[in-house]
């Protein structure tokens, strides 16, 4: 077993609206990512994996807040850092986050070395412009762009080559860990493709030590990480390695939504599709009990009452479900 | 029996003028029959939409023809297009845009009452059309009437809008994108309610979409599009599993998959 | 609607803005049941009376007077006519005169006025002094005969038959009229103009009228820019080219240069509060033209759309119903500025003398070009031009006040 280089505790996070109410979107979530490693997130929209990602870095902000918890990066605990100092000492050194539309943050106004030079001057002021073009040169080879697209303008570039330069450019302080919040979805196959052999490059080559993929798209995480957790309604409700949980689900939940793939393969065609009728619960109040119970075509009595806990299966894996995993395979079996 | 309900023959569509041409819809030439799903597959900026929305009747094409059941397309007067639009209908992307935010729900499915010459009917009788096509779509038309389009879910509207393809039972339907908004759970059922619309009232749907996935699950024939033109078209078996064109390969070599390895050895850095 | 309602009154902007344009409205419209004078009667014999309160002499004399012992009452009429100003003048002027300076105590009233009765002397040259300052040394000396005087005023009448004036009452220096007892009494909190005319009851109408202008200006502007806008935006094509053409023809010729064109074309005469409104309406839809298009340029590949074409509905259709709603907050944020900016627009025309004619009604451009003829700038006669300053930027500030609100409501990403 590798170095631990992310550790999460029972990590609870809230969003505040502007009408005073709580909306607990991130739910006692733990986690751990080591040396080499990328764990992927998958859920529908609305399950909090965003606010998960937004949560991990242990910079809050409203409408954000923390609750409680621990974020654990190689040993340092971030998560009673002042907001502050976590911005200047944590982020883009010790992890940093690549938005869902990053390249739409690009300063239109600026030349790409320009921001570059912003990014680190925020982190250091005292580095010599010589020093920071000489870097960013080296890191952009390094993940094969092009050097010419420092002086060029972001207009000037595609969109998955602003998607590639602003990876690029929030990994040039080498993180330990990286955080891609859908880093691909608004660009077409090709240019995401680009951007996956690019972030898979980055781990190889050890400029990051870790990273977290969050998507819808599940067979995109399939190729890109090692490990998959899903979350539903805030809470972790299984995790296990890419394969397990992608060919052989155990909660209900990741069993439609592995259902619901659809690629263009031979075969695809015969299988029907999935369907979880209804929609996630209210997170302003949480139900009880399981919080997939109102969707679960194996629901129980006892499931509405009782909070459900993660259960240890076999190789790793766990899940969170009143059922015992014998119990689940023969009822997917029956099907 | 010529059984071609659409059919389309070197249509154009060209935007602008001088330098700032662009050529989005490029002598394009295709045949849809009778009762078969057809998908447009092609990335961004290839043409699709642009293509869908002159089969629509809402943009004019530049050049070529449009055949409707075997006669030229003829929707010069706003009759004319009336009497198109009871024959062909259309689902869009996002369904959040596809409603107007300031008419109630009630209001859609009326005019589509209107739009089948069912303007005069007695009241009770338009709402128990309304509660039958809310039905085929698992919605509850009580539940609904009254209602604004935001106080739905993303996949309750585009269910709806699905209900007002039910009441209007025209024999082609264009969707364009119809999933790409929803979540994956909540697409098979999207998809499902078209399959029966389509077996229950004998309708041809054509599908506008970037996911080659999508058109190799639902489609019968597929046509792929690139910059403006159709470069590879045939049945889904064939395009997706044999494909010819160097374009349809690329295109499904980078979407990802499941049971095949995803090779990222191809990937080659090209262009800014 | 409601909701969205609320959502605008929830903006501090807005209410604030809200709040003193309705003020302002309510002035306007309660003051002339309170004051139902005519706005421009000229009730002033002269120019620029200062603010305050105007008791009728002649009633004053005429009530019953009450004896009021008050201590300071002499301290007062004396500090009145004989402030230090007029005791360092004094001083200056005995010096001059040769009075050594230790025997000039300006303190003692009495005793310096003792002096001055015995040494001032009106044909006396001092040398460097000017002739304003003799004739202000001959001033001061009248306004001190009589002043330690201790006796009451004579009121005499002309006997009917002789002539003779008779002794018909003796004011005392201790008498006092109730204000409330005297018939005649008027306020002129902000004065009279150069005309003689109460200053806030021409100020209200003024408002009022500059408002009406306003609301005319805007109305047409608005009405004349969306129309447009909403032709082009729509329909497209020839229509568009043809619209623009026009609107951008407008645009390149100043608005101001053809308003003042305009104006002066229709002759001082024949130029009315609401033919000003209307000509200023005509000449300032450009911009919201060119808005409106661009919105309805957006909105018009917007799904919706498409969707109602579908289903088989006309294009007038169309427009009242899935373009207009959506551009309704933004037309409703056009309008106030269009407002706004007509009623500066008729003040800027005013003060150039290309406004209304200045027979009817007064507006706000109009009373600052009057008291710009008059210098009431020059003379420190504020009374005449502040009020109306600070009333037209309390109109414009409150509407843009409440633009600003609406913005930050309909444009989420403008919220703090």
């Amino acid at each position: 077993m590798g170095k631990v280089i992310l550790e999460v505790r029972e990590l609870s996070t809230k969003y505040v609206t502007r009408f005073g109410e709580n909306v607990y979107a991130v739910d006692r979530v733990s986690l751990k990512v080591e040396e080499g490693k990328s764990l992927g997130i998958a859920g529908e929209s609305g399950c909090g994996k965003s606010t998960l990602a937004l949560s991990l870095m242990g910079y809050y902000f409203a409408p954000l807040h923390y609750i409680s918890g621990d974020i654990i990066i190689d040993g340092q605990n971030i998560s009673k850092m002042h907001p502050d100092e976590v911005r200047r000492k944590i982020l883009g050194k010790e992890i940093a986050y690549i938005p869902q539309a990053a390249m739409n943050a690009l300063n239109p106004t600026l030349k790409i070395i320009n921001f570059i030079e912003d990014v680190i001057h925020a982190h250091d002021p005292k580095v010599p412009k010589k020093e920071i073009h000489d870097m960013a040169r080296q890191r952009f080879e390094e993940l094969g762009l092009p050097a010419e697209v420092l002086q060029k303008y972001p207009v000037e570039l595609s969109g998955g080559m602003k998607q590639r330069t602003v990876i690029a450019t929030s990994v040039i302080l080498s993180p330990k860990v990286l955080i891609a919040d859908e880093p691909s979805s608004a660009l077409d196959v090709t240019s995401q493709k680009m951007v996956i052999k690019m972030l898979k490059d980055m781990m190889e080559k050890g400029l990051v030590k870790a990273m977290i993929f969050i998507t819808h798209e599940l067979p995109l995480l399939y190729n890109v990480t090692d490990d998959i957790m899903v979350m539903y309604a805030g809470q972790i409700v299984e995790q296990g390695t890419a394969q397990q949980v992608v060919f052989d689900p155990l909660h209900p939940y990741s069993k439609g939504l592995m259902g619901s793939i659809i690629v263009p393969e031979s075969g695809v065609r015969d299988v029907k599709l999935t369907a979880i009728p209804g929609a996630p619960p209210n997170l302003k109040r949480p139900p009880q009990g399981c919080r997939f119970a109102d969707r679960c075509k194996y629901v129980q009595a006892e499931c509405r009452v009782q909070s459900i806990y993660m259960r240890e299966a076999a190789n790793n894996r766990a899940y969170r479900c009143i059922f015992p995993e014998e119990q689940l395979r023969k009822v997917y079996q029956n099907e | 029996m010529n059984d071609t309900v659409l059919q389309g023959v070197n249509l154009t569509k060209v935007f602008g003028w001088g330098k700032q041409k662009t050529i989005a819809v490029d002598h394009v030439n295709f045949e849809i029959r009778a009762g078969e799903v057809c998908s447009i597959v092609g990335e961004s900026g290839s043409g699709k939409t642009t293509l869908a929305k002159m089969l629509l009747g809402l943009l004019n094409p530049t050049e070529g023809e449009i055949y409707f059941q075997g006669k030229k397309r003829d929707i010069s007067t706003q009759r004319k297009k009336r009497e198109y639009w009871k024959n062909i209908q259309a689902i869009f992307q996002d369904p959040y845009s596809a409603y107007n935010i300031f008419n109630k729900i009630d209001t859609l499915l009326l005019d589509c009452i209107r739009m089948r010459g069912d303007f005069w009917l007695p009241r009770e009788k338009k709402i128990e059309l309304m509660s039958e096509a809310c039905s085929f779509v698992n919605l509850e038309y009580k539940e609904l009437t009254n209602k604004y389009p935001f106080e739905l879910s993303g996949g309750q509207m585009q269910r709806l809008m699905i209900a007002r393809i039910f009441l209007l039972k025209p024999k082609i339907l264009i969707a364009d994108e119809p999933t790409s908004m929803i979540d994956a759970c909540s697409r098979a059922t999207i998809l499902d309610m078209l399959m029966k619309l389509r077996d229950e009232v004998g309708m041809t749907i054509i599908f506008i979409t970037h996911d080659i996935g999508l058109a190799y699950y639902v489609s019968d024939t597929v046509y792929i599009m690139e910059r403006g033109k159709i470069v590879e078209s045939g049945s889904a078996d064939q395009v997706i599993l044999t494909p010819h064109h160097p374009y349809t390969r690329r295109l499904i070599s980078d979407v990802p998959k499941i049971h095949e390895a995803w090779d990222l050895s191809t990937v080659t850095y090209s262009g800014l | 609607m409601i909701h969205t309602l609320r959502q605008v009154f929830r903006s501090g902007k807005f209410v604030t803005g809200f709040v003193i344009f309705v003020s302002l409205l309510l002035i306007v419209l309660i003051y002339p049941l309170l004051v139902p004078d005519d706005p421009l009667a000229i009730i002033g014999l002269g120019t620029f009376f200062p603010p305050g309160i105007y008791v009728n002499v002649y009633d004053s004399v005429n009530v019953s007077p009450y004896t009021l012992n008050l201590p300071d009452a002499t301290t007062k009429r004396i500090a009145d006519k004989l402030g230090p100003k007029e005791r360092q003048d004094m001083k200056e002027f005995l010096l001059a005169a040769g009075i050594p300076e230790e025997e000039i105590d300006i303190e003692d009233t009495a005793k310096l006025l003792d002096l001055w009765e015995k040494n001032y002397d009106p044909n006396k040259n001092i040398e460097g002094m000017t002739l304003a300052k003799m004739r202000y040394y001959q001033r001061l000396n009248n306004s001190l005969k009589g002043l330690l005087a201790t006796e009451g005023l004579i009121v005499a009448l002309p006997n009917a038959q002789t002539g003779q004036l008779e002794q018909v009452k003796v004011i005392e220096q201790s008498d006092y009229a109730n204000i409330n007892e005297v018939p005649n009494v008027r306020v002129l909190p902000l004065g009279t103009d150069n005309f003689g005319r109460d200053v806030l009851t021409e100020l209200v109408k003024a408002a009022g009228v500059s408002l009406q202008i306003g609301f005319v200006a805007g109305l047409i502007a608005t009405l004349i820019g969306l129309v447009l806008g909403l032709l082009a935006g729509y329909l497209g094509g020839m229509v568009d080219d043809i619209i623009m053409f026009f609107t951008n023809l407008l645009i390149v010729i100043p608005s101001f240069v053809l308003l003042i064109l305009i104006s002066f074309s229709i002759g001082q005469d024949k130029r009315g509060a609401i033919t000003i409104a209307t000509v200023i309406g005509f000449t300032s839809w450009v911009w919201t033209a060119r808005a409106v298009r661009a919105q309805v340029l957006s909105l018009r590949n917007r799904d919706h759309v498409n969707l109602s074409r579908l289903s088989g509905h006309s294009t007038v259709y169309i427009i009242l119903n899935d373009i207009l709603p959506y551009i309704m907050s933004y037309v409703v944020m056009a309008l106030i500025l269009q407002i706004s900016s007509g009623i500066l627009a008729e003040a800027g025309l005013s003060i150039l003398g290309l406004g209304p004619r200045t027979t009817e009604v007064p507006t706000l451009g109009l009373m600052m070009n009057w008291a710009m003829i008059y210098q009431a700038h020059v003379l420190g006669k504020w009374w005449a031009y502040l009020p109306v300053l600070v009333t037209i930027a309390l109109i414009t500030f409150s509407m843009n006040l409440m633009n600003t609100g609406l913005d930050q409501v309909f444009n989420p990403a403008l919220r703090e």
